[in-house]
């Protein structure tokens, strides 16, 4: 099963965040490659959902859902701004 | 964990809701639109999407994601693929009568999204197969605004004419919008389109010169998507000015 992007996690994550977030800018805490949520290569099994940064791989978000609760694990990121303009996030070399 | 600056922009709850079938329309053999009555639903932008959960009777429950067919202000429709190893597409684009009530929510997306701001740039929409449903939404939306859009092209890869969805709307054809097909198995007699694969050099036709800031927007198949993606980056367009949409599946078109 291929991989999909950030905007198919994007109910989850305006659940877990209470607001839009697939515009929003994500810096990767490995590479420090940034980009839109929306670009994320998000993978999906079960209840589980991993996603990476689309130019080094190393893991951004991971979210569990189990018996209706969210666990959020953000620890790959370096930064998260919802205050990046829809589809240019501030940040040098974007990538989709 | 890292510090997030997140800044909660209230739009509001996005919470399930009950939205009653208010209708059905056949595009093909294979897809459906759906008419929904949402009370809650507060419209939608073009471009973004709906999701969708079924609940069995065992409490069994299985969500999905279905682009929004529909133009802002009109009534909220999505078309479904069936697919035929699908749980629940089999379901929605077979069974589903008006009437059935089905939980939604939605709107949902913020980057995949096209509106009045963007419609001085030319603009390419890439759809593989059901990844035209929200260039519907996005090409109505474009029709709707007062004034004159910059020119249009959208790129259709579908597996033969009878898997085009839309393919009376798109037909009649509309100023400033040019189509053009790529039927990837099956091309009817005299067919003097693209048969196969939307390439490189098919994309370099169709696609507006970089130098014109054109604004690209793909949608369909992972590996449609990053075929076309990786194209429009060859051709010399800005990451930033590709919007991608994924659906995932295996591969095959």
């Amino acid at each position: 099963m291929a991989a999909v992007d950030g905007n198919a996690i994007g109910g989850l994550l305006h659940e877990v965040f209470g607001a839009e977030m697939t515009a929003a800018a994500a810096r990767c805490g490995s590479c420090g490659m940034t980009g839109p949520v929306a670009s994320m290569v998000v993978y999906r099994q079960g209840p589980g959902v991993v996603a990476r940064c689309r130019r080094c791989s190393g893991i951004l978000m991971v979210i569990v859902t189990v018996r209706g609760m969210n666990c959020v694990d953000l620890r790959g990121l370096a930064r998260l701004d919802t205050t990046a303009t829809a589809g240019q996030p501030a940040g040098e070399g974007t990538t989709w | 964990m890292a510090r997030a600056a997140v800044r909660g922009r209230l739009t509001g709850r996005l919470a399930w809701q009950v939205a009653t079938v208010a209708g059905v329309r056949e595009e093909t053999a294979t897809a459906r639109t759906i008419v929904l009555t949402a009370p809650g639903f507060a419209g939608n932008l073009a471009g973004q999407h709906l999701d969708v959960r079924l609940t069995a009777e065992d409490g069994y429950t299985a969500e999905r994601s279905y682009s929004i067919a529909s133009a802002p202000g009109e009534p909220l429709e999505i078309t479904v693929q069936r697919l035929d190893e699908g749980e629940v597409s089999p379901y929605l684009a077979g069974e589903l009568r008006p009437g059935d009530e089905l939980e939604v929510r939605g709107p949902i997306g913020g980057y995949f999204v096209w509106d009045a701001a963007d419609a001085a740039s030319p603009l390419l929409l890439a759809a593989g197969g059901s990844g035209i449903v929200p260039f519907r939404s996005i090409l109505r939306h474009r029709a709707q605004l007062p004034g004159t859009a910059a020119p249009a092209r959208l790129l259709y890869s579908a597996r033969s004419a009878d898997d085009v969805i839309y393919r009376s709307e798109l037909d009649r054809g509309e100023p400033g919008l040019a189509v053009t097909y790529a039927l990837t198995r099956r091309q009817p007699p005299g067919w003097t389109g693209h048969a196969g694969r939307v390439d490189d050099a098919l994309l370099g036709q169709v696609a507006w010169p970089a130098g014109q800031d054109p604004l690209a927007f793909v949608c369909g198949p992972t590996s449609f998507v990053e075929a076309v993606a990786a194209g429009l980056t060859g051709l010399g367009y800005r990451p930033a000015r590709v919007k991608t949409e994924r659906y995932g599946g295996t591969g095959g078109r």
